[in-house]
């Protein structure tokens, strides 16, 4: 079992850089899609608050 | 339907890199020469195949982003060079790992390593790029035009082995010509990590890329609000 050190070692950097890299990922997504949803929250609330403006300044003319 | 997808291209690579794990480790044989070190070989290969492809995708959603201007291209094209470098610096560690064993050094300037570690210092530079700037259209047309220059890289290092003297082992065809792998065992094995390695490639192109467009789309809804908070500070 001459170098098995090189060949374990090969193989654990493989597995630990794709799991490492997944992991990033999938915190990534994690974040983003926390993010995505409160914009659209805010979005939707903007939205509403300028509509029922734009009817008010309508309602004044 | 997607996720779906996704998760059952997940399930598949999970299942196909554990068939390749048990034959790189118990099934296929040892070979003479260089003792089980040579075992690197069958996930250093599929490692390389993964970079080139990964490098292919880069060029080819530049061309179409050039040419349509859609965003999806450009999500593509970023998605692929982040994966691509992902699999070249596991090439050239693995490389690394073996070299030192069989040839005495982690490295020598011989021209498949050479124009290997051209190729990551390329998509380095075009990931740099797209990491320090923001994204605007002109930064997406410089890196595709980035990552279409440094493609043509690709060939270079697949030929570098037969344009030039080198010492770095041509074993799927020899330079005379002859099929390297002694033992058709070896070349199953080969051929079943190239699959599983293909496969994780497709699973890990289509989440970082679901994950790229959920970023545009973010983009694009905190300028709505942006648009509609200066709106309203006209009022």
């Amino acid at each position: 079992m001459e170098h098995f050190d090189y060949l374990f070692a090969a193989y654990s950097i493989i597995f630990l850089v794709i799991f490492g890299y997944v992991i990033f990922m999938w915190r990534q997504q994690a974040r983003l899609e926390v993010e995505i949803h409160a914009m659209e929250e805010r979005l939707k609330n903007l939205k509403t608050t300028q509509s029922s403006a734009d009817a008010k300044s309508a309602a004044q003319k | 339907m997607k996720n779906k997808a996704t998760a059952m291209l997940g399930w598949s690579t999970l299942i196909m890199m554990l068939v390749a794990l048990f034959m790189v480790f118990e099934w296929v044989p040892t070979e003479e020469d260089q003792g089980i070190v040579q075992r690197i070989f069958y996930f250093h290969v599929p490692c390389a195949w993964v970079a080139f492809a990964a490098f292919g995708v880069v060029a080819i959603s530049g061309v179409f982003y050039l040419w349509l201007k859609e965003q999806l291209f450009d999500d593509l094209g970023y998605a692929a060079a982040e994966i691509g470098m992902v699999f070249c610096t596991l090439v050239l560690i693995t490389g690394s790992l073996w070299a030192k064993p069989i040839w005495g050094v982690w490295w020598t300037w011989d021209s498949r390593l050479t124009t290997t570690f051209i190729l990551w210092l390329l998509y380095g530079g075009y990931l740099m790029l797209r990491s320090i700037a923001d994204d605007t259209p002109e930064v997406a047309r410089f890196s595709a035009v980035i990552g279409i220059v440094a493609a043509l890289d690709v060939p270079v290092v697949v030929l570098s082995v037969r344009l030039w003297r080198t010492i770095h082992p041509a074993v799927l065809i020899t330079r005379a010509g002859e099929h390297g792998l002694e033992d058709p065992r070896m070349v199953v094995t080969l051929l079943v990590s190239l699959a599983a390695f293909t496969a994780l490639f497709g699973w890990m192109l289509m989440l970082r890329l679901s994950q790229l467009r959920t970023r545009s789309r973010l983009m694009i809804i905190r300028r709505d609000v942006a648009l509609i908070e200066a709106a309203a500070g006209d009022y």
